[in-house]
Parts: structure tokens; C-alpha cells; sequence
């Protein structure tokens, strides 16, 4: 039976990981390789690196991160940020990724979705969405939540999904951070909707929320950060807690 | 112990050449055809569309050598779609290394719309039968990402079940060994199987 997954989340700048960790076995805190490996070792199923880097020299050292990562560690990993065009897949996919997450790109080119599905096929393509709720309407975001677009969640999802997405992640805005729970209305009408699988990002506290996330949410995955990054939810106790609810999970 | 990757229009290769060298070998990437006959194994990996790959493999007149080959070949995801008969992907007769096997989308295999497509994530392997899998347990999970499978079949090593419907997860026929999911990402379990298919003993 194919398992729910669950996908820390790792923001790096100038190639290290941003957000502090408490994990007593890493040599050196703020390395991704090694926290990668770390996660890995603990049962993640996959991995997602967000770039946050400005700048071109920060864009060379993501690559070099993405290398040494895919040289290291055994299981799929998605890298996001910065992705503007083909030869920027190009050259993550050469490095070692196996998926890319577009966000900002997306919305302003959503051809790029057809061209990144026809060139290294829908599985590499992941089309991440970030949107607030106002009165009921769910407007994306472009740039990290910092500008408004036109757009509506659902009608973007289906857009992304027809275009030849492999795979939506959605962080809700108004949950992310929050820690109260994940938006799961929102998630199961994507999860219903679309024929793509749905990973639900943005608002992670406690184990029932990714329970939450995937019977309420029809979630096919659950990304967080900060619990796993700060230890609050070590990821065994996690995947033991979802498969004493009945959840498929791989241990 | 040489190792070859074939070379062709596919991605994911960078991964495989990973994967190898943590199991203690290294690999080279080629598509001279006599490198691909003096290997001792040969690995045909690859994601991908099977049109567009298969007709490079023609042009190049790799889709010969590879059906040539004598020593244990190891064909992975879209590799083991293209060692079939036949790819409803594209509409692509492939190599015929596995005779009559009819690649299909889930959507045909399935009645209305059970589950996603792609098939992504870990999903459990069972009725194994292949060295592939010496000290892989029934139920172990590997890693799979593909929209398109081959049905079961005589040559059916593992099945795997999603949607309702099992398909075939590994294939054997002789030397030609292959996965549906991807030995390279599936953490310690696909490891095993890659230091396997390098440790077989072959006639």
C-alpha cells in the first residue's frame, strides 16, 4: 500500500541550512548534507531544499549543496527557489535532484510548467502555491507570501495540474507558522479535484495535525519544518504515532 | 568489476552513478557500444517519455546492442518499460526483451479514478522472486514515481499494488533484471538490491 509521506523542510542561505536544529548528532549544525543525511537516517521520505539565496555566487553554492547531497543521501529530494527557466532545472537536475518546486516562476510564466513537463517529464514538476483566505477567496502569493496576485487556489491548482504538474504543494498562509493544525478543507478539495498528489505545507504543532492532514486533508504528504528542525516532533515517534492511527506509513 | 550506465536522452542517470559508487563500485556513463559488451554489468536507468527515448535508442543503434547483451543488465523505471513489447506511451513498440508485455497508463487498468497519477512515493513490494531481492523481506518499501506500468506477467519478479490493481514492480527474464521503482532513492532496501544485482552469481 502506497504510504503517506512526511517531508521535513530545510531553507538554505549561501549553502547552509538557515534554521537553528537541536540534533545532538550532527557534527556541525547548519550543514544540509548532514542534516539531510540525519533526516534520512530517521525515517523522512523525502526532502525538500528551499533556496533563499539572492544572489548569483548564493544560486553556484545551492548547485554545489545539491551535488554533495545526491552524492550522499539514498532517498528523492525536491530543491525550490530561484527557478526562473529551463537551464535552471537543468542544471539542479544535472546536480541531483530528482524534483524541482516552482512557486513565483509559475505564476507569472505558467508555460514554464508545460515546458519543464515536456522536457524532464510531469514527475520532476512541482508546483508549490502559497495563498491566504479572504472572505472565502484563496489568493495565491508571489515572492514568499510578499505580493498579491489575481489569482484563485483552486483555479490555479487545476491550471498547474492540466499543464502537466506532477505534484501541488500547498502552504496555506494563514496556517503556516501558526502551529494550530493544517488548512484541511482547503487540502481535501484540492486532494478532490485534482488527479496530481497533494502535499500539505503550513501549520504543523503536534502529531494528530498531521493525522488531521492526511484522514480530513486527503493529504498525500505532509511537509513541515520547525518541529522536526527544533526536535519538538522527532520524525520515529511521528511515523510510530500515524501508524497506531491506521495511517500507511513507512517504517 | 566494470559497470556501465547506458548513456541515452533520459534523466535521473546522475542519481544511479550515486547509488553504485555507495555500494563500492564505480560506474562509467557511455554509449559506445563495445564499452556497453566488455561491462560486466550494465544499468539502464533513466525517467522519461518512451517515444521520444525509444527512438533515440534506435537512431543510435543502442536498442541493438542492448538486446544483445549477455552479461546481467539491470533496467530501471522507464527501463524496464522499454525492455517490454510495447508502451501505450506514445503508442511505442519498445525492445521485446520481455515478449508480449503491454506497458499501460493506470488509468486503463483502472475502473474510474481510484487513486493519483503519478504514482508517487514508497509503496510496499511482495511476492518476490529474483537474487535481486536475497535479504529484501516481503512488504519492504521502495520508491516508485511513474504513471505507466507493466501488467503481471510471466516475467513478473515483484508485484506491487496501487489503485486496486497489481502490476509488475520487478521483471526477470534470463540476464535482463528490472524495477518499476528506483533502487537508487529507495534508502538502505534499494541499496541491497543494487549490491545484489553487482554480487550476482551469473552462468
Amino acid at each position: 500500500m502506497l504510504a503517506k509521506r512526511i517531508i521535513p523542510c530545510l531553507d538554505v542561505k549561501d549553502g547552509r541550512t538557515v534554521k537553528g536544529t537541536n540534533f545532538v548528532s550532527l557534527r556541525e549544525a547548519g550543514d544540509p548534507v548532514e542534516l539531510a543525511r540525519a533526516y534520512s537516517e530517521q525515517g523522512a521520505d523525502e526532502l525538500v531544499f528551499l533556496d533563499i539565496t539572492a544572489s548569483h555566487e548564493g544560486r553556484k553554492t545551492f548547485t554545489n549543496m545539491v551535488s554533495r547531497v545526491a552524492e550522499e543521501v539514498s532517498i528523492p529530494f525536491t530543491v525550490g527557489g530561484g527557478i526562473h527557466e529551463l537551464a535552471d532545472v537543468a542544471r539542479l537536475l544535472d546536480a541531483g535532484a530528482d524534483k524541482v518546486s516552482l512557486n513565483s516562476a509559475a505564476l507569472r510564466r505558467p508555460e514554464l510548467i508545460d515546458e519543464i513537463a515536456a522536457h524532464f517529464g510531469s514527475q520532476v514538476c512541482v508546483v508549490a502555491i502559497d495563498a491566504h483566505c479572504e472572505d472565502g477567496f484563496w489568493r495565491c502569493f508571489l515572492n514568499g507570501g510578499r505580493v498579491p496576485t489575481e489569482r484563485e487556489l483552486f483555479a490555479w491548482a487545476r491550471e498547474a495540474n492540466d499543464r502537466g504538474a506532477g505534484e501541488i504543494l500547498f502552504t496555506s498562509m494563514d496556517h503556516d507558522g501558526v502551529k494550530q493544525g493544517f488548512a484541511n478543507s482547503a487540502l481535501a478539495r484540492l486532494s478532490r479535484e485534482l488527479s496530481i498528489p497533494i502535499i500539505a505545507s503550513g501549520g504543523a504543532g503536534n502529531m494528530q495535525h498531521f493525522a488531521d492532514a492526511f484522514r480530513q486533508g486527503l493529504a498525500d504528504a505532509a511537509l513541515a519544518a520547525s518541529v522536526f528542525h527544533f526536535g519538538e516532533i522527532p520524525i520515529p515517534t511521528l511515523k510510530h504515532y500515524l501508524q497506531q492511527q491506521g495511517i500507511s506509513i513507512r517504517i | 568489476m566494470k559497470v556501465a550506465i547506458v548513456k541515452y536522452n533520459a534523466g535521473n542517470i546522475r542519481s544511479v552513478v550515486n547509488a553504485l559508487r555507495r555500494v563500492g563500485v564505480d560506474p562509467c556513463v557511455t554509449d559506445d557500444p563495445e564499452e556497453l559488451r566488455r561491462a560486466d554489468r550494465v544499468v539502464f536507468p533513466g525517467q522519461g517519455e518512451a517515444a521520444g527515448t525509444m527512438a533515440y535508442l534506435r537512431e543510435s543503434g543502442l536498442s541493438a546492442v542492448i538486446r544483445s547483451l549477455t552479461q546481467p543488465v539491470l533496467g530501471i523505471c522507464i527501463g524496464q518499460q522499454l525492455l517490454c513489447e510495447h508502451s501505450a506511451e506514445g503508442d511505442t513498440p519498445c525492445l521485446g526483451v520481455f515478449p508480449g508485455t503491454q506497458v499501460q497508463h493506470f488509468a486503463e487498468l483502472w475502473p474510474g479514478a481510484p487513486a493519483k497519477v503519478p504514482h508517487i512515493g514508497w509503496n510496499t513490494i511482495r511476492n518476490l522472486s529474483s537474487p535481486l531481492f536475497d535479504g529484501v523481506r516481503e512488504g519492504d518499501f521502495v520508491y516508485f514515481i511513474h504513471s505507466y506500468c507493466a501488467p503481471l506477467s510471466p516475467y513478473t519478479t515483484a508485484t506491487t499494488e496501487y489503485g486496486g490493481v497489481k502490476f509488475s514492480a520487478a521483471m526477470r527474464r534470463g540476464s535482463f533484471y528490472a524495477t518499476q521503482f528506483h533502487p537508487e532513492k529507495s534508502g538502505a532496501v534499494g541499496e541491497r538490491m543494487l549490491h545484489n544485482f553487482i554480487h550476482l552469481c551469473h552462468d
